[in-house]
């Protein structure tokens, strides 16, 4: 059984979101996520700058295997990006929850979160997917 | 796991071995085999700087003995074995057609010295079987499938050495004799100087009740285990078709880069598949099997569609990968037979350019 933690949010597509001290909302994927990936080899992240929507793709991460989109689970302006991954995207398999991350968005309506899945909800979600 | 059809799914000897490496199992033609140990990227690098393992015990080995054996794959194979026959352990690689000059599988046949040995595909095991045994009816021959064999292909620059360095001397003096594409026999043992990496090497028959001491030996060598992950992106950066893929039932060898494989003559050989074949030589095909690559972000994907200028034909990629090797993606694509230096693939809703090059990226840890 792949790590979920318990103080984040999730998606069934196997996203996580973090609500920051300072407002602002970290996006990455799981470790589910990239243990069914498998070797990440490039991550396309949005510009920081630009809008992310909840349920439009906000960026790809690619493995040897499969491309995947990545979504957000916040709508917002997003400021910043994890540019570490444009040279070691292998950073998203050996610390997807941490060093991993993708995205900040500065939620436009942070409550969206409310919406998504907490730590039971995705463990429900991945064992119904297996 | 998912999507799992089957009831029983089959397990090599090595099964407990794989699961104490902490391999990822995972369904592969009905055989429960590791895709990776962690990461298949990393297993990749060991192959083409050192040296890796990989469990091929699932693939079928069938022997074909008695007087007629040779006539029998003279008419069966479309490469003629007659060039393996003035040496004892000679290997050679061909398709095995069906009458309109299809590809029912690729394999690997090796001269024991009076009698043969092949090499088939797992999940081709079936229609395989069948198809050499109809055919063999006319024949004086016998095919005697070989499961109480285990085939581990130990492979990398160092690899040799490696095996050497766990097996006693009369091993090792039957290594050291053998040349590229060339087997021995040592007791029950196959060795040959053959693979699917690109690299030198050696795959290894053995009676499955020594495999796991040979297994756990070579580990303790330093022989990295490698699943079929990094199995797939060391045989396409090799260029080196996999079945299913890059070549079927409905693809002539012609247009999958196997013409090397045909022997036209003599002239006279009548093999399965020679009289489509010779028509589609006479009439040309439509297609050929390249190799593309694609230096910008992104990693090119199997059924992505290929547009070449200036021709109403369409292409497809038939395998696609990132190239850990190379550090971008490669393909193998069926492409018009016009195709100039670049052509255009559709990737997620873009078109993007990409170089069209021989179909073979990587040979000995080296970019071709």
């Amino acid at each position: 059984m792949s790590e979920i933690r318990s103080e984040l949010k999730y998606l069934s597509s196997h996203e996580w979101a973090r609500l920051e001290e300072d407002g602002t909302v970290t996006i990455g994927i799981t470790e589910h996520a990239q243990d069914s990936l498998g070797d990440v080899v490039y991550v396309e992240l949005p510009e920081v700058g630009s809008q992310v929507s909840v349920g439009e793709e906000a960026g790809v991460v690619e493995s040897v295997k499969a491309a995947s989109d990545i979504y957000s689970l916040v709508s917002g302006e997003v400021v910043a990006i994890n540019e570490a991954l444009e040279d070691e995207p292998e950073t998203v398999n050996s610390s997807p929850f941490d060093e991993g991350w993708f995205f900040r968005v500065q939620p436009s309506d942070v409550s969206e979160l409310d919406a998504a899945l907490d730590a039971d909800g995705y463990k429900a979600a991945i064992a119904e997917e297996e | 796991m998912g999507n799992n059809t089957s009831d029983v799914l089959q397990r090599t000897e090595l099964y407990a071995q794989h699961q104490a490496m902490a391999g990822k199992l995972v369904d592969f033609g009905g055989w429960e085999m590791p895709l990776n140990y962690g990461s298949q990227v990393e297993e990749h690098h060991k192959v083409r700087g050192e040296a890796g393992m990989f469990d091929v015990s699932h693939m079928t080995i069938v022997d074909i003995t008695g007087e007629d054996a040779k006539a029998f794959l003279q008419y069966l194979l479309a490469n003629d074995v007659e060039k393996i026959c003035s040496l004892k352990g000679k290997a050679l690689y061909s398709g095995m057609l069906n009458a309109e000059g299809g590809v029912i599988d690729d394999l690997i046949v090796y001269n024991m010295g009076g009698w043969f040995r092949t090499v088939v595909n797992c999940a081709t095991r079936e229609k395989d079987l069948a198809w050499m045994n109809e055919q063999a009816k006319p024949y004086q021959v016998s095919l005697t499938e070989r499961d109480t064999l285990a085939i581990v292909a130990v492979q990398g620059p160092e690899a040799i050495d490696k095996v050497r360095s766990v097996l006693s001397t009369e091993f090792t003096a039957a290594i050291n004799q053998l040349k590229v594409f060339q087997g021995v026999e040592v007791g029950e043992w196959f060795l040959a100087r053959t693979g699917y990496t690109g690299e030198d090497g050696l795959e290894v028959m053995l009676p499955n009740a020594d495999v796991v001491t040979f297994w756990q030996q070579l580990a303790a060598a330093g022989v990295a285990p490698c699943g079929l992950a990094a199995r797939d992106t060391l045989r396409l950066e090799a260029g080196m078709n996999l079945y299913g893929n890059d070549m079927d039932e409905s693809v002539s060898p012609l247009a999958a880069n196997m013409a090397w494989t045909i022997a036209w003559e003599p002239s006279e050989r009548n093999f399965i598949g020679r009289k489509a074949l010779e028509q589609q030589r006479a009439e040309g095909l439509s297609h050929k099997l390249v190799g593309l690559v694609m230096e910008q972000k992104g990693v090119l994907r199997g059924h992505q569609r290929v547009i070449v200028e200036g021709s109403e034909l369409t292409g497809e990629i038939s395998s696609g990968t990132f190239s850990p090797t190379l550090g971008y993606s490669i393909a193998l694509a069926r492409v018009p037979r016009d195709v100039g230096s670049t052509c255009l693939v559709e990737m997620r809703n873009k078109q993007v350019e990409v170089k069209v090059v021989k179909p073979v990226f990587v040979r000995n840890g080296k970019a071709v």
